[in-house]
């Protein structure tokens, strides 16, 4: 897929997450940042999904108030990408019961994990909600046994 | 406070978010930041060891911090602490915090990898995940150097679990993209791309982006993927949407996968193997048919992943550019989405559709279109939809539709977003010049184009439009014309005072005959927009005025005055100050000859590739401008002219006088004309070099001997010369066949060498070939460009014929285009035994006793070419009175019969 990053930011423009899957400086970073707000909170209604932006791709998506930004290599599919910021929204939305603008700010940590198990290094690493949620719900178990089960005496 | 906050929940973390949520300026929340970095300061460095809980909430809100935007600038060792905790969610936050601020503190990185060792060996499958996507996410050259060797293994091995299986494939997939060099595939190659048949679609899904790098870089070691791929999409494709159950995305079986496949195989030729072949192209089919199917789902989600799928198979299509029938579909699929109800559908039909355009099979498919593309570009309301409709009005453009496409874009441009006018103005000039069939139609859209969008229109442009009137003499009378009446408008753009300044003072005499343009009324038009522009385009009108001079010597005093004054002679900027003192002394000094010399029309420019070509390549990176050079190898190029330097850079901006009179002075005596009536003399001289020609025909056959002499005392260095053929030329019917060999790269001081050209004519012609001579004088690279004095006539052989032979075939010539006419001035003197001799030196047989008035002239001659014969009358009435003749020629052939009147024309 080579996705180059993904951002979410709300309709004042605030930066709700961001995750790189290329090594960029900060300040390159907030550039990029900068650039992509104004951009995208400048398209009018009904426009289409998709701009250019440099090399890049950008694809970006609002749901009620936050807008989820995603860049693909110039020779990647659009439509596909489009669905891929879905995914992740129906995973969010699994995991927190009706996802909210607030659910993200107050879990960030969260937000990053189940990104984690869906996408790796710019690539779709799983694309069944079933699996990815599994894997989620098996980490939150695990914090809540690992103690108990580091602490059985080892054979 | 959120109402959710589901496993470990950290409270004071969730206050803390509170407390910035509440600021209610900057200054309160920096403040507040500054507290809580105090805080945790004091805590980390307090006696008191923290709990790994502790720790991990103030790692956590140090990445909160750091994720605001703010520098952080401790916190990492505890958080290489975390790694190695024992509490999944102690060590889940420090990965998450070495993700994010990756650090290149060597001390660091080795502890970090030591902790990613100890999990990746812990053979238990979360651990494993941590470690793995932390080195996906940070993914720098120490961890290449500790893992790259590891994870294959983790990859292949059979006991790993899925999961793992998928984190380690793009892991891996990572590190080769930073260091190609440490991932090492070898023996594991094979085992990598049986990936492809693993029973755990979400391991292929993973493995399939690691095989795709792979094969894009090393494709001959993983070709094997290609039969695995077909049959993997072959078995998606035709499932029922059931099938696949969670892989199934809104009734669309696994379209990630799907479009991951299309994608691979795009690494790859058609597949030899019929099969495998056949298979392949049943899937294409199956997914075409299934966009005409009813949707299954109302849910953009399932048009979109369907759509996906459609879009990438066309990819592929386009990519394989080997099955009409498809690339046809294709087309019309696209053509039906060009008027969807959905954006992005438009959107991606006219993005899809620019790589169609360029297929052979589908170039007039697209071009159906174009009013829909027109419509698009006219009324879409969302500027990125414009933008890649004027991409794909580019894209289909081709001799047929040229003109209607350049007239759209430039009314488009009116109105155009800001954002895309200087790419509009770069397309627009190379459609109008590439697709020129009459220059005049050129020279009007270019000033079109300065007029609409002068701001937009970058040096190249104005450059090109330049170079393109001094190559073409037929367009030169016409652009002189054109900039005069442009320049009339009360505000015109400085562009169009550059264009109309160079012009004029090369071409302004064209046009003084007519009184409403007299030479003063030109001086006077420039003149009134002189103090409204920059230096440098002042500089330009300076050169302008001083052409003026040589050009119209009524101009002179006028001129001087306005050199001399002040505001010139003066002037601060020290260019402009130079080339007034400069001009103002030479038009003084200097005899009319010597200002002739010196001023004389500037020499045509090399033919090179377009500088605004190369300007658009740049702007949009390579490949992005593809579809015009594939015309150009289809149709013969037709860009004329050429070359980096600008028209004012050549000769006119040099800061040093003397160095722009030498470069003037040296533009060649343009002696081609000459040859068509003779054979031997010199072609070429300038200060440095002299051209010598010495040529014979026999038939179809001549032989050209060149001579080079070097007129100074120095070395000419690296000298080669090459001969090319332009135009019609290039295309695939050679009309001449011209062999040369190569000359001695050095040619000492007033040394001469010779060059012999073997010449065969295939078939009739009209353009001469072009002698490319380069050089290094005295370090100087020096390059000239001249045509080679191959005229058609000289493959006459004369024919001697009775009268009554003469009129009898002069009759039967009688088609309207066999006959070729034209009446002109006499521009040497009448004399009828030079006459004669240039009718002679033509080739063909001077007829005596044949017309029945005395006065005049008939020849008969058969032009040889290797496929064919033509015949040729030719009858020359002269008009002592009027200073004028009327030429009449009838040839077999029409195309002989307008070339040789245009050459003979300018003979008499």
């Amino acid at each position: 897929m080579c996705i180059r990053f993904l951002l979410l930011f709300s309709r004042q423009g605030k930066l709700r997450l961001q995750k790189w899957f290329t090594a960029i400086s900060e300040r390159e970073k907030k550039k990029i940042i900068r650039d992509m707000t104004t951009m995208v909170l400048a398209r009018q209604p009904r426009t289409c999904n998709f701009l250019h932006w440099k090399d890049l791709k950008i694809i970006y998506k609002r749901y009620a108030s936050l807008y989820f930004c995603l860049a693909i290599e110039n020779q990647e599919n659009e439509l596909i990408a489009l669905e891929v910021i879905h995914r992740y929204v129906e995973l969010l939305d699994k995991y927190f019961g009706n996802v909210c603008e607030l659910d993200i700010i107050f879990n960030f940590e969260k937000a990053y994990f189940i990104l984690d198990e869906f996408l790796i290094g710019g690539e779709i690493q799983e694309t069944s909600k079933q699996i990815v949620n599994r894997a989620i719900e098996a980490s939150d178990m695990l914090q809540e046994t690992m103690e108990e089960y580091m602490s059985k005496p080892a054979f | 406070m959120p109402a959710v906050s589901k496993g470990d929940g950290m409270r004071g973390l969730a206050v803390f978010i509170s407390d910035i949520r509440n600021c209610k300026s900057k200054e309160a929340e920096i403040k507040r930041i500054n507290k809580e970095l105090a805080n945790i300061r004091s805590k980390f460095k307090g006696d008191k060891a923290l709990d790994g809980y502790s720790k991990k909430k103030y790692v956590c809100k140090l990445l909160f911090i750091f994720l605001l935007g703010h520098d952080i600038d401790f916190g990492h060792m505890e958080a290489v602490n975390l790694l190695s905790s024992n509490k999944y969610t102690e060590k889940q936050i420090g990965y998450l915090f070495i993700s994010v601020l990756v650090n290149s503190n060597s001390e660091l990185i080795r502890l970090i990898n030591n902790a990613i060792k100890n999990d990746l060996s812990s053979r238990n499958p979360t651990f494993m995940c941590l470690a793995l996507h932390c080195i996906a996410n940070v993914g720098s050259r120490e961890m290449a150097e500790a893992f790259a060797s590891e994870i294959p293994r983790i990859l292949v091995a059979g006991d790993t679990m899925d999961s793992v299986k998928q984190s380690a494939a793009l892991c891996l997939l990572r590190l080769y993209k930073t260091s190609p060099d440490l991932v090492l595939m070898g023996e594991w190659t094979s085992r990598v791309v049986h990936l492809l048949n693993d029973q755990h679609m979400g391991v292929v899904t993973a493995a399939i982006s690691l095989i795709t790098c792979l094969s894009q870089k090393n494709p001959d070691e993983f070709k094997t993927c290609v039969s695995l791929a077909v049959s993997r999409l072959s078995r998606i494709v035709s499932s029922a949407s059931t099938d696949l159950q969670d892989y199934t995305y809104y009734f669309v079986p696994a379209p990630w996968l799907s479009c991951k496949l299309l994608r691979l195989l795009q690494c790859y030729p058609p597949p030899e193997d019929g099969a495998v072949k056949g298979r392949l192209v049943e899937c294409l089919e199956t997914i075409l048919n299934k966009a005409q199917e009813p949707p299954k789902s109302k849910k953009v989600q399932h048009s979109n992943a369907k759509n996906a799928i459609l879009f990438e198979a066309i990819s592929l299509i386009i990519h394989y550019d080997s099955e009409p029938n498809l690339l046809v579909r294709a087309c019309n699929q696209l053509g039906q989405f060009l008027q969807h109800r959905e954006t992005n559908l438009r959107y991606l039909a006219l993005e899809s559709m620019c790589t169609l355009a360029s297929s052979e099979f589908s170039h007039e498919a697209v071009k159906t279109h174009i009013e829909t593309v027109i419509n698009a570009l006219k009324t879409e309301r969302d500027v990125s939809v414009r933008q890649r409709a004027a991409d794909l009005l580019y894209a289909m453009c081709d001799r047929s539709n040229a003109k209607q496409i350049v007239a759209e874009m430039l009314s488009y441009l009116e109105t155009a977003d800001y954002s895309i006018r200087e790419e509009m103005v770069l397309k627009v000039a190379i459609l109008a010049e590439k697709y020129a069939v009459d220059y005049s139609w050129y020279v009007d859209t270019i000033l079109n184009l300065i007029r609409i969008a002068g701001d937009y229109v970058s040096e190249e442009v104005w450059y090109r439009v330049i170079q393109i009137v001094i190559n073409r003499d037929d367009v030169q009378g016409y652009a002189a014309k054109t900039v005069f009446e442009a320049l009339q408008a009360p505000a015109c753009h400085e562009n169009m005072v550059k264009v109309g300044g160079y012009i004029l003072g090369e071409f302004g005499n064209l046009i003084a005959g007519d009184p409403r343009s007299s030479p003063l009324v030109q001086f006077n038009l420039l003149h009134s927009k002189f103090h409204l522009c920059s230096v440098p385009t002042r500089a330009l009108l300076l050169s302008a005025y001083i052409k003026f001079i040589n050009l119209f010597p009524e101009t002179k005093a006028t001129i001087q005055e306005v050199l001399r004054c002040d505001s010139q002679i003066r002037n601060s900027d020290v260019e402009l100050q130079q080339r007034a003192v400069e001009y103002l002394k030479l038009s003084s000094i200097a005899s009319t000859d010597v200002l002739a010399t010196v001023l004389e029309e500037m020499p045509p420019f090399p033919e090179r590739e377009s500088s605004i070509l190369a300007k658009l390549k740049k702007k949009k990176g390579p490949g992005a401008v593809s579809v015009p050079e594939l015309d150009d190898k289809r149709e013969g190029g037709e860009l004329n002219g050429g070359g980096d330097r600008g028209p004012d850079t050549a000769a006119m901006s040099a800061s040093n006088a003397v160095s722009r009179y030498v470069l003037v002075a040296s533009s060649c005596l343009f002696m081609y004309i000459g040859f068509v009536c003779k054979n031997n003399g010199v072609l070429f001289e300038n200060q440095l070099l002299q051209i010598g020609i010495k040529s014979e025909y026999r038939q179809n056959l001549g032989r050209m001997y060149l001579f080079y002499g070097n007129k100074t005392s120095v070395q000419f260095a690296s000298f080669t010369t090459t001969v090319s053929c332009p135009g019609e030329l290039q295309s695939h019917i050679l009309s001449l066949n011209v062999q040369t060999k190569p000359v001695e790269p050095l040619v000492e001081g007033g040394a001469q060498i010779q060059q012999v050209l073997n010449i065969e004519c295939l078939t009739d012609f009209s353009e001469a070939p072009l002698l490319n001579i380069k050089f290094r004088y005295g370090g100087a690279l020096q390059n000239l460009s001249l045509k080679l004095p191959v005229t058609i006539n000289k493959f006459f052989q004369p024919t001697e014929m009775t009268s009554h032979d003469f009129f009898q075939r002069w009759k039967q010539l009688s088609q309207p285009q066999q006959e070729a006419q034209k009446i002109f001035k006499a521009n040497h003197g009448m004399d009828t035994e030079v006459l004669k001799a240039k009718l002679l030196g033509l080739g063909t047989a001077l007829l005596d006793d044949v017309d029945p008035n005395p006065e005049n002239y008939v020849c008969a001659g058969v032009i040889q070419t290797k496929g064919q014969q033509v015949g040729c009358l030719l009858r020359l009435e002269p008009n002592g009175q009027a200073q004028m003749y009327r030429l009449t020629l009838r040839c077999s052939k029409d195309s002989v019969s307008m070339r040789l009147c245009e050459l003979l024309a300018q003979q008499f």
